[in-house]
């Protein structure tokens, strides 16, 4: 039975193993600015907490393969030098492998979101609804008109509960159902939410943030490519929230520029 | 009191006094069976409620898992059972997220934290520390009967006309505090959720109180804290994460609630427009909600798992033949996580929009627990090196436990970091990782434990044929289901949704039949497990006294045990509970009741 | 004051009420910060001025604090339970004339037009009266079943049961001089 157990759990192991190294389900291409920093991160940590897994799994194969069954009259022996090693050995490597990934893994997280806005980021307005995504360009002027939810209308086209006839800021506002965004300009996202909280999520990008309805959170990306990709939500919202979906474009400043004027004209 | 050296006298005058006021034996059915004040039945009742909830919770998985895998096949009958929202076999997606969220609920709260803890707990823990019953009988039946309300009041939002609520096990607010606007199954259901949440906690409460109290006053002549067996240790520190834990969720039900039909604003904030509708509520905090939840929700995965973690040291050696090695090392590793399991909550919300600095902080002991917790499991493998391994089916589910709980424990490794769970967090990794490590883990030490103490609570032996068959299917069957997806989360395939109609999710279409495939198979494996269980019941073997060789009190009384777990015997305890391959008076043990030289029922 | 009778001092009713204080602090705990990140949420924190009943209520229940004192003190003189009684059943009256006067004070307040979902000061006005008082109202329970248990045993033998109450009392009206202290300040 343990001989058994040990070989099965290494069968388990290496087929597990396998399949991790083969990518056959793997990440997709990375089109962003800080999609390398974060792919690094989780490479490090795949190869050291994989090679801890082996390890783990096969001493157990092994021990339960070699110290099965009671029927030789063998005595019992103590681990090598007792309860201490083990110690000394899972704080050095396992806390010497926390302390690594913690010192690089927070230089990571603090560049997407500890860094300062740039000041030159496009800013989009974005807002998640039962289930979609709108995303809203400032226009000529540079500013956002005021949101005032108790005017949101949709049968009236008006998502945002904006307020042209009075407010002059609102009346340039773009709004799209699609997040076109111009290659290698930095990108600065202000998400919020109209009835529940929601999620934005780029797997490309390689970002994730969540959309709390009363909060206002920024979010900055900027991609490295020209590409189309789905954005999805991640945080549950209801019952259409497997299907709620927009589109990412990502296309050259000249492309981005005449989509723009294009929309402003509609 | 705690040095039981010389135990006060008045120490055990009061507990004899109590047994004289507690132990009129029962009478009547009712008395006996259902009403009962003896910790026995009533941790054979929560076994019991947990065996139905855990059907149920399988049940479940299974209708998801054949969407997922065949979202345009009809499921045969469901058509019958879900008339409107499984229209000819075929689920809607707000029948998906509802089997979802009562899957989730049911599993957490009445599988996973009742049969390790309040179960196994119940019936052995005052057997271990040689008590004739917990501390306050009645508020222990009280605490089953409410737990059991609370299951009847979850299960009866299936019944309700918009159905269960689909707001998922977390319940984040305002979906599921805004009412039926943000859809179906977040009307009544929704607050029939916070009912039986409430109720859960209170029932848990009353559970914890009782093994806190008679751990530390009821403890036996001679059993010193640090005599007490590993499984007694793990429970008395569970029900102290699970009275703090409780505490808090409690309070946020309370408020849940408050804000469903109260009209209150504690995690609606204002403005937000539901189904065109401006929602009349004003200022409250969504990311409260998420913060009073996690709050106990981390601590929650250790409520479930540190039993495991009990039963696993404290059935292993049995079947070694060896002590565990280091074992107050054990004891502090189990504290420890239990202390740090409240510092991490946040690492559930990093997305969540908190400070990111924050994030950085709950980062640090969220990997600072995983040093604990590796030390606690190489200490077991330590244990196994130079054992004598007798492969019972119990001892075969604590390898196996050992096997997933790494498994599961190094996937966390990914998420607790801020910068990958940016990827990561919402998609199957994340499920992957919390079944293995609180799921799969827990079964398993829900499984030793039942082929352990089987003999001794039914007083008949399992079958070991259909319970290893049992264990290696099981086994196999797990790593199929759970494995693959964690690569589904590296490939970005997101979770709670009823179907991956968005065009890169669409390849993971064949991982996702194999893990339904898996996933029905490992559903019927356990039928074997049920066969055992009933056909032992009533036809196994009788049971000896101590059929393991086994050293702790509840191998020192009768299979099954009296109702007062010792009749006129008091037991004193001589030693430590794990007194494995040394020469003793019947075998390579001593048993903690038996003094050196004489035999049973030595003096007091 | 535990040093008076030892029996009631190891009992397991009285380490049973610490671990049921611990609960509750750790409950009232999170109302307290649900209350904190709530008025730092938003600017809608209508302070209002609490009822001035409720310091009448105040002193009701220290009242019943000390007479339930003064009712331990008595059984454990020795002087038997027809001594201890009537302390007894004054601190259940006073405790009951506590959550009449909380009740009143909830009439004046709605009589304001300040209801449970007016806004967030009242909402957890409201709720933590009610919590307090449902926590007050166990104690009257066990207070009852302590006078049974007193009726019927022999003099010079305390129940047990009556330390830990008193414990639990005690407890209860301090928790009281908390609540009223984060209800009548800004936190």
């Amino acid at each position: 039975m343990g001989k058994l157990f040990a070989v099965l759990l290494t069968i388990i192991t290496a087929v597990s193993m396998y399949i991790f190294l083969s990518r056959t389900w793997w990440l997709p291409h990375d089109i962003s600015v800080l999609g390398h920093g974060i792919d690094h991160q989780l490479m490090e940590t795949l190869v050291e907490s994989g090679i801890l897994f082996v390890a783990a799994q096969l001493v157990l194969a092994a021990f339960v393969w070699r110290f099965g069954g009671d029927g030789d009259g063998r005595a019992i022996k103590t681990f090598p030098g007792g309860a201490i090693p083990m110690v000394v050995i899972a704080t050095l490597l396992v806390g010497g492998e926390v302390l690594a990934l913690t010192l690089v893994g927070t230089k990571v997280w603090s560049s997407i979101y500890q860094a300062p806005p740039d000041p030159n980021a496009l800013r989009i307005d974005v807002l998640a609804e039962q289930f979609a995504f709108y995303f809203r360009y400032s226009g000529a002027d540079g500013r956002f008109g005021t949101i005032h939810p108790e005017l949101i209308d949709e049968g009236n086209g008006n998502i945002y509960g904006l307020d042209p006839a009075n407010d002059t800021t609102a009346r340039d506002d773009i709004v799209s159902a699609s997040l076109v965004v111009p290659v290698n300009h930095p990108i600065l996202l202000s998400m919020h939410a109209k009835d529940v909280g929601h999620a934005f999520y780029v797997p490309a990008l390689r970002i994730q943030q969540d959309f709390v309805p009363g909060l206002l959170i920024p979010l900055q990306f900027t991609a490295t490519q020209p590409a189309k990709e789905e954005i999805v939500c991640t945080q549950l919202c209801g019952l259409g929230h497997y299907n709620m979906r927009g589109y990412l474009e990502v296309m050259p400043q000249e492309e981005f520029d005449q989509w723009l004027a294009d929309q402003a004209s509609n | 009191m705690a040095d039981s050296a010389s135990p006060s006298p008045v120490h055990r005058d009061t507990t004899e006094k109590l047994a004289q006021l507690k132990h009129l034996p029962p009478e009547g059915f009712l008395r006996t069976h259902v009403f009962s004040l003896d910790h026995k039945v009533i941790g054979k009742q929560y076994l019991d409620m947990a065996l139905v909830a855990v059907i149920v919770g399988m049940v479940l998985s299974w209708l998801m898992r054949f969407h997922l895998g065949f979202p345009e096949t009809p499921v045969p009958g469901l058509g019958t059972i879900a008339p409107s929202s499984g229209a000819g076999g075929v689920m809607t997606p707000e029948l998906y997220l509802s089997l979802m969220t009562m899957h989730g609920t049911i599993m957490v709260f009445f599988v996973l934290t009742t049969a390790p803890f309040a179960g196994f707990g119940n019936f052995f823990l005052p057997i271990q520390v040689g008590a004739e019953d917990m501390a306050f009988p009645r508020f222990n039946m009280m605490s089953f009967w409410v737990t059991f309300v609370g299951f009847l009041v979850l299960l009866a939002a299936f019944l309700v006309p918009e159905g269960a609520p689909i707001s998922g096990w977390t319940a984040y607010a305002p979906l599921s505090a805004v009412g039926k606007d943000a859809g179906p199954g977040l009307g009544l259901g929704q607050t029939l959720w916070a009912v039986s949440i409430a109720l859960f906690c209170v029932g848990q409460l009353l559970g914890s109180l009782n093994f806190i109290t008679t751990t530390l006053d009821l403890r036996t002549k001679g059993m010193s804290l640090a005599r007490m067996p590993f499984s007694t240790w793990a429970w008395f520190i569970t029900s102290i994460i699970g009275l703090i834990a409780f505490s808090v969720l409690l309070p946020a039900c309370v408020l849940l609630f408050l804000d469903r039909v109260g009209g209150t604003s504690f995690f609606i904030p204002a403005g937000l427009v539901i189904s065109d509708r401006l929602q009349p509520h004003s200022g409250g905090s969504p990311l409260l909600w998420q913060h009073l939840f996690w709050f106990f929700g981390h601590p929650e995965v250790y409520i479930a798992i540190l039993p495991g973690f009990g039963i696993v040291s404290h059935v292993l050696p049995a079947f070694a033949r060896k002590p565990v090695l280091g074992p107050r090392l054990l004891i502090g590793c189990m504290a420890a996580i239990g202390f740090l399991s409240y510092t991490v909550w946040g690492h559930h919300m990093f997305l969540s929009g908190m400070n990111p600095f924050s994030a950085t902080l709950f980062s640090v002991p969220t990997l600072v627990i995983t040093i604990p917790a590796t030390i606690v499991v190489l200490l077991w493998i330590g244990t196994l090196y130079g054992a004598r391994l007798r492969f019972t089916t119990a001892a075969l589910f604590c390898i196996g436990f050992i096997s997933v709980f790494v498994s599961g424990g190094i996937s966390g490794f990914f998420l607790a970091q801020p910068s990958i769970d940016t990827y990561l967090h919402g998609t199957y990794f994340v499920v992957g990782h919390f079944h293995f490590v609180m799921g799969v883990a827990a079964m398993f030490g829900i499984f030793a434990g039942t082929y352990f103490w089987f003999p001794k609570m039914y007083g008949r032996m399992m079958n070991e044929t259909l319970g290893k068959w049992h264990f290696v299917l099981t086994f196999i069957g797990v790593y199929c289901i759970f494995m693959p997806m964690h690569y589904l989360g590296l490939a970005g395939n997101v979770r709670r949704y009823s179907a991956f109609t968005d065009e890169y999710m669409k390849g993971s279409l064949p991982l996702h039949r194999f893990i339904t495939y898996a996933a029905l198979v490992t559903g019927a494996v356990q039928i074997l497990f049920f066969i055992n269980l009933f056909w032992s019941r009533f036809r196994g073997a009788v049971a000896p006294e101590n059929p393991w060789e086994a050293t702790t009190l509840e191998w020192s009384t009768s299979s099954p045990p009296p109702f007062d777990n010792f009749g006129t015997w008091h037991p004193v305890v001589y030693r430590g509970p794990d007194e494995y391959g040394v020469e003793g008076p019947s075998g390579d043990f001593r048993m903690q009741a038996v003094p050196d030289r004489g035999g049973k029922g030595a003096p007091a | 004051m535990s040093t008076a009778n030892p029996v009631i001092t190891s009992s397991p009713s009285r380490t049973g009420v610490w671990v049921g204080i611990a609960a509750i602090t750790m409950s009232f705990a999170a109302f307290t910060s649900a209350m904190v990140v709530r008025q730092g949420a938003a600017p809608d924190w209508l302070h209002f001025r609490l009822p001035p009943l409720l310091y009448l209520n105040t002193v009701i229940l220290l009242a019943s604090s000390a007479t339930l004192e003064r009712c331990r003190r008595r059984a454990a003189s020795g002087a038997g339970p027809a001594a201890a009684i009537p302390w007894l059943a004054a601190s259940i009256t006073l405790g009951l004339l506590f959550v009449v006067g909380q009740a009143l004070a909830w009439r004046d307040l709605a009589a304001q037009g300040l209801y449970l979902a007016t806004g967030p000061s009242s909402a957890f006005f409201y709720l933590l009266t009610a919590v307090h008082a449902i926590h007050l109202l166990g104690g009257v329970v066990a207070l009852i079943y302590v006078w049974f248990r007193l009726v019927r045993t022999e003099a010079n033998n305390v129940p047990s049961a009556l330390g830990a109450t008193v414990l639990y009392w005690h407890f209860v009206g301090v928790l009281w001089l908390y609540l009223l202290l984060i209800l009548a300040i800004r936190l």
